[in-house]
């Protein structure tokens, strides 16, 4: 028990972190309560979702700047294919967007591993080619979305205090990342992040576990667009400040950059704590301009920081 | 003496582009220039020409603060909001404080997002892409609350940034008059000054460079400040150009300028080519803008094609030099 | 070269790699039979790391094969390797830092349960399988690397320098359990350049010299001075030296001194002096702190104890820029590590020049090009392929990293191994350079890894074994084998 707390403890520290915001945040705002809660949920959700992305390719070590397109793309495409659609044409819909932020992120990655490009160079070019791509399909914000979708992350569930967004969020990464985390996929995921040497000459395929990081970063950046469209019951071609905001969450969240270390219930923690931080700015009736300069300052603060950890940690 | 590869077809013509890529970059611009007189006969003109340049001067300029940011290794991606914030300032504040005093704040200004890319480049090693993102994002939003908290009386642009921008002179347009001595200093620096030596020689090798007794921070700082600084100066060009203030007057370029060194043979890992090549490669940018505009290929084609060149001049490029 | 033996469980003959210009090996052989440990030695550059990495997989071979009882296992692929039932164990853990020793063991396959025998064994039996690895010491991954590679029961274990950085009491249980492995009827290939532990328990020993298989001996009472000729070879009768007048030890204060310097877990505890006009030698085998040492002087490194003293002044170099302030001028062991190499000789030789801000402006191109051709000149460097260094031959590169500091003005020179890979002609050259530098008043520190060169070249050599100074001999008396035998460790005498 002990050795858990010790080595959860930034962890721990993040959710004693948050629990203390909404502490404020209901005194700054006494009748903050479930609805708050919802709304706080919702909108956190595809930050949430990018940063899961974010810190599984981050956890291999690598980068993907082109999550906030990829996210862009998935949005546009449910919302011009559901248009319309019934809702058990939707779910076909749903399963083919999926399929294609897999197939977007091991494009990424496949091209990582054969041009030997490095990462950061080769998804800043995917990063305009699929924002190229979203403003193909669907030029301006548009479309529609199954009505089921948006039940899905609205409201709350039996408990008032639970927002059926948290649940989502919560489900869909448990689904897909507790398997992957348990098998010895997850150890490769890891390995090669860690030390790619060693995690070669332990018999580990690196360059095959390193597409799987980006295909799986491409997964949770489709999921990441569907939950825009969900929020919004449209689709968006625009990429939002999805990129720079799941990198700082990621670091907030324990994943050194470079690889090998965190999990994502950290990165999690660290998006909703980003998220509260701003909803309080608006409930002091800060000017949301200026509630986006803190945040981004936030940001790039806690970007810093970990640079300046990871630069150490190499010299040591 | 020897010589560690032998000459095949495609190592010599990968030496060709690597020593001298003016050469094939100025033939694929003719060769553009030539499709597109073909696609649309009648458009070559001296208005034509003269509008192209016009058009190709801010990206290059911008280009510019690629390329020197390349050449050691990194990349500006807040030069598109520097300049936007240097151009508004620039309008906004000319009708309240002056023409002068509003030039040296919207310089000022994109100073300040220089040093703040540089801290945190140079001192606390974060890697340039994310760090010049974070500053643009955080730059977008003080401009924001500029515009909303400043009571703009009216914007107003300064007649000789008109002249500069639009004006023409011999057919000629007037902003050749900022951009050759701008143009040659750079080429000049990046050969002949020791800080433009320095940045070749932390691309090439930082460690070297380290050994060799650089202090790299200090040239990181510099460096970014400097392409903030130019940024800022083509800025002040694109206002009297497009003649309007707009919150994201600029920032379509941010990509552009990064495709236009790249293409022009600077490598995106440092250490080789120069704002030479740089020059040509936002000619064809320009160029292949306006075919592809001929060609009603929508903006998100542009994109992918824009992107699809970075990645694939960058996988060649490797390829070329790979061979040690 | 002994007949191939049937009953040879691992069988590599003929084995040839190239490197560029450079011939790593070029016939190299080993045989190993069931039950037998066999020690494979070298001194250093004469392949055998290069012999290890193809015996394991990572790399392909030119010529040659590799058997493993009677089957081919030339495969580019560590993972292959060990299918076909060789096992390394390296010098470096290869282990991931971030995963817990129990996870290591699940992402190679490994059994738990003979591990877990194999760690007691080993002397470790209350180590954590939940522990990071990054969290455990350097001796205690050794340990974790060698169980779990026992406990895949390999037919042949490849030991790469195993012991090395461990302490007495595991070091005994290791070597226990390795003659245990061969007793046991498995083969083991122990890579060491530790006569006391070869003695101990090695059945044979190979020697390769120059990529070539040399020897192939057992081990008896009184066989490592053959060992020691057969690695130095027929040169040693061969090896001309000047007659340079025998330098008085000044009494004026020392260009360098260093004491009781200490970094990492290599260099423990070096000092000497370094006087205005000598060239100090410094001999040691790989790995025993030499880099160390030479990082800390250039001011790449900290060190954790000790002093350096330049010209009677104490230092602390925080950056490289401080020991160039302080005289002190590097010219590192891996030429990549010190060129532009995509940039031209002129550029390259100059960068010292312009480091300092009050450089940064406009280069007084006449000035420049008068220093970068006096340094060209007095180098000899071959500039037909000046436009970029990455086509010069491996010594006119050489040239380049020592024309830098020519240029810049030399007061003290660290050159670390600066004749590796290059060819004779331009070692003479540099030999001639550094006395010249050192008559002209220089102080010149002079590692190298041929013996031969200590006395070409220096008037002293101090000789660093485990990260101590063992012994300091005078030119004269610097013949190969007595440089040899003590920097084995094996005439230790306290330095003067």
């Amino acid at each position: 028990m002990t050795r858990w707390i010790e080595a959860n403890s930034w962890t721990l520290g993040l959710a004693v972190l948050l629990a203390a915001l909404l502490l404020m945040t209901k005194l700054i705002q006494p009748d903050f309560g479930a609805s708050g809660l919802e709304s706080l949920a919702r909108a956190a959700l595809p930050f949430a979702l990018a940063t899961v992305g974010m810190a599984i390719v981050v956890i291999a070590g690598g980068i993907d700047l082109s999550i906030a397109a990829m996210m862009a793309v998935a949005s546009v495409t449910g919302a011009v294919l559901m248009d319309g659609a019934t809702d058990a044409q939707s779910i076909p819909i749903v399963i083919g967007v999926l399929l294609l932020g897999l197939a977007m992120g091991a494009i990424n990655g496949t091209l990582i591993v054969v041009t030997r490009v490095p990462d950061i160079v080769v998804t800043l070019a995917m990063l305009f080619v699929w924002q190229g791509v979203a403003l193909l399909i669907l030029n301006a914000p548009g479309g529609g979305i199954a009505p089921w979708l948006r039940g899905l992350i609205t409201g709350s569930f039996g408990p008032d205090w639970l927002p059926r967004a948290i649940v989502f969020l919560a489900v869909v990464t448990a689904v897909i990342w507790l398997p992957i985390r348990r098998s010895k996929l997850g150890l490769r995921l890891y390995a090669i992040g860690s030390d790619p040497l060693a995690a070669f000459r332990s018999g580990v395929p690196v360059g095959q576990t390193r597409i799987v990081a980006y295909a799986l970063c491409g997964l949770f950046a489709a999921l990441g667009g569907l939950s825009v469209s969900m929020g919004t019951g449209i689709g968006e071609p625009i990429p939002g400040p999805y990129l720079l905001a799941s990198v700082a969450a990621v670091v907030l969240g324990g994943v050194v950059l470079g690889g090998g270390r965190g999990g994502l219930l950290g990165p999690i923690l660290a998006v909703l704590i980003l998220r509260t931080v701003r909803m309080d700015l608006t409930l002091l009736s800060v000017d949301p301009n200026v509630a986006a300069i803190i945040e981004g300052s936030i940001m790039v603060a806690v970007v810093m920081f970990g640079a300046v950890l990871a630069t150490r940690g190499r010299h040591a | 003496m020897t010589l560690t590869d032998t000459p095949t077809a495609m190592s010599r013509l990968g030496r060709l582009v690597v020593d001298r890529p003016l050469l094939p970059l100025i033939g694929l611009l003719i060769l553009l220039v030539a499709l597109l007189a073909i696609l649309n006969p009648g458009v070559l003109s001296m208005f034509w020409v003269s509008n192209t340049l016009k058009i190709a001067i801010p990206l290059a300029m911008l280009a510019a603060c690629q390329t020197l940011t390349m050449l050691t290794g990194g990349i500006d991606l807040s030069v598109g909001t520097a300049a936007t914030i240097a151009a508004y300032l620039t309008a906004t504040l000319a009708p309240l404080i002056g023409v002068p005093p509003a030039i040296a704040v919207a310089i000022a200004s994109a100073l300040v997002i220089g040093l703040v890319n540089g801290f945190g480049i140079a001192i606390c090693r974060v890697h340039p892409l994310i760090m010049t993102l974070g500053t643009a994002l955080i730059a977008t939003g003080c401009l924001l609350v500029y515009q909303r908290y400043v009571i703009a009386t009216g914007v107003l642009i300064p007649d000789f940034l008109l002249w500069l921008g639009t004006g023409r002179t011999w057919g000629l347009p007037n902003s050749l008059a900022l951009f050759i001595p701008f143009a040659i200093l750079v080429i000049w620096a990046q050969r002949r000054s020791g800080f433009g030596r320095l940045l070749y020689a932390i691309g090439a090798n930082e460690a070297a460079a380290r050994l060799s007794g650089v202090r790299v921070w200090q040239v990181h700082l510099t460096l970014y400040t400097l392409s903030s600084l130019i940024a800022g100066v083509t800025g002040l060009l694109y206002l009297g150009q497009i003649k309007t203030a707009s919150l994201s007057l600029a920032l379509p370029l941010d990509l552009p300028s990064v495709a236009a060194a790249v293409i022009g043979g600077t490598s995106i890992f440092g250490g080789r080519g120069g704002y030479g090549g740089t020059i040509v490669g936002a000619l064809i940018l320009t160029v292949l803008t306006s075919m592809l505009t001929l060609m009603q290929i929508p903006e998100g084609g542009r994109r992918i094609l824009f992107g699809l060149i970075i990645l694939a001049v960058t996988a060649l490029f490797i390829r070329l030099t790979e061979r040690s | 070269m002994p007949d191939v033996p049937s009953d040879a469980v691992l069988d590599a003959t003929g084995v040839a790699k190239r490197f560029g210009a450079v011939q790593a090996l070029k016939n190299a052989s080993l045989q190993v039979k069931a039950g037998q440990v066999v020690a494979l030695m070298g001194a250093n550059g004469a392949g055998k790391s290069t012999f290890v990495k193809i015996l394991t997989g990572v790399l392909k071979p030119d010529s040659g094969h590799v058997k493993i009882k009677g089957r081919d296992s030339t495969v580019a692929n560590p993972a292959g390797a060990r299918r076909w039932g060789l096992v390394p164990v390296y010098q470096e853990p290869s282990l991931i830092p971030d995963l817990s020793v129990l996870d290591n063991l699940r992402l190679g396959d490994t059994p738990v349960d003979p591990f877990r025998h194999w760690v007691s064994e080993l002397g470790l039996p209350d180590i954590d399988p939940e522990a990071l690895i990054r969290s455990l010491p350097l001796a205690s991954l050794r340990i974790v690397d060698l169980a779990r590679a026992l406990a895949i029961e390999p037919d042949v274990l490849l030991l790469d320098e195993l012991t090395a950085a461990l302490p007495t009491d595991l070091v005994d249980r290791v070597l226990k359990t390795v003659r245990a492995q061969a007793d046991a009827g498995r083969s083991v290939i122990y890579v060491s350049h530790r006569f006391n532990e070869i003695a101990a328990i090695c059945d044979r020993a190979t020697v390769l010299r120059d990529g070539l298989t040399v020897g192939d001996v057992a081990i008896e009472p009184g066989i490592e001075e053959r060992i020691v000729e057969m690695m130095l070879g027929g040169a040693v009768a061969a090896a001309v030296s000047e007659d340079r007048p025998a330098k008085t030890v000044p009494t004026t204060t020392p260009r360098l001194r260093v004491k009781g310097l200490k970094t990492g877990t290599r260099l423990t505890d070096v000092s000497f002096d370094l006087h205005k006009g000598e060239v100090l030698g410094v001999v040691a085998l790989e790995g025993q702190g030499q880099d160390e040492l030479f990082d800390v002087l250039a001011g790449n490194r900290k060190a954790s104890a000790g002093t350096v003293e330049v010209d009677g002044t104490p230092k602390t170099f925080h950056h490289p820029a401080d020991a160039i302030a302080a005289g002190l001028t590097l010219v590192p062991g891996d030429r990549a590590h010190a060129l532009l190499m995509s940039r031209s000789v002129r550029e390259n030789i100059a960068v010292p020049l312009l480091a300092r801000i009050k450089n940064w402006g406009a280069i007084r191109m006449g000035e420049e090009a008068a220093k970068v051709g006096q340094a060209i000149e007095t180098l000899q460097i071959d500039t037909r392929a000046q436009g970029e260094v990455r086509r010069l031959s491996g010594g006119n590169q050489q040239k380049v990293t020592i024309a830098r500091w020519i240029a810049k003005g030399v007061q003290t020179l660290l050159l670390f191994d600066p004749t590796r890979g290059i060819d004779i002609r331009t070692k003479r050259q540099i030999y001639g350079l550094v006395r010249d530098l050192a008559d002209e008043g220089a102080a010149v520190l002079f590692y190298t890894s041929e013996l031969a060169e200590i006395r070409l070249a220096c008037d002293r050599a101090v000789v660093i074994f485990n990260g101590r100074v063992v012994d300091v001999i005078d030119a004269k008396d610097a013949d190969e084998s007595t440089l040899m035998r003590a920097a084995y460790g094996l005439t230790e005498r306290a330095p003067a």
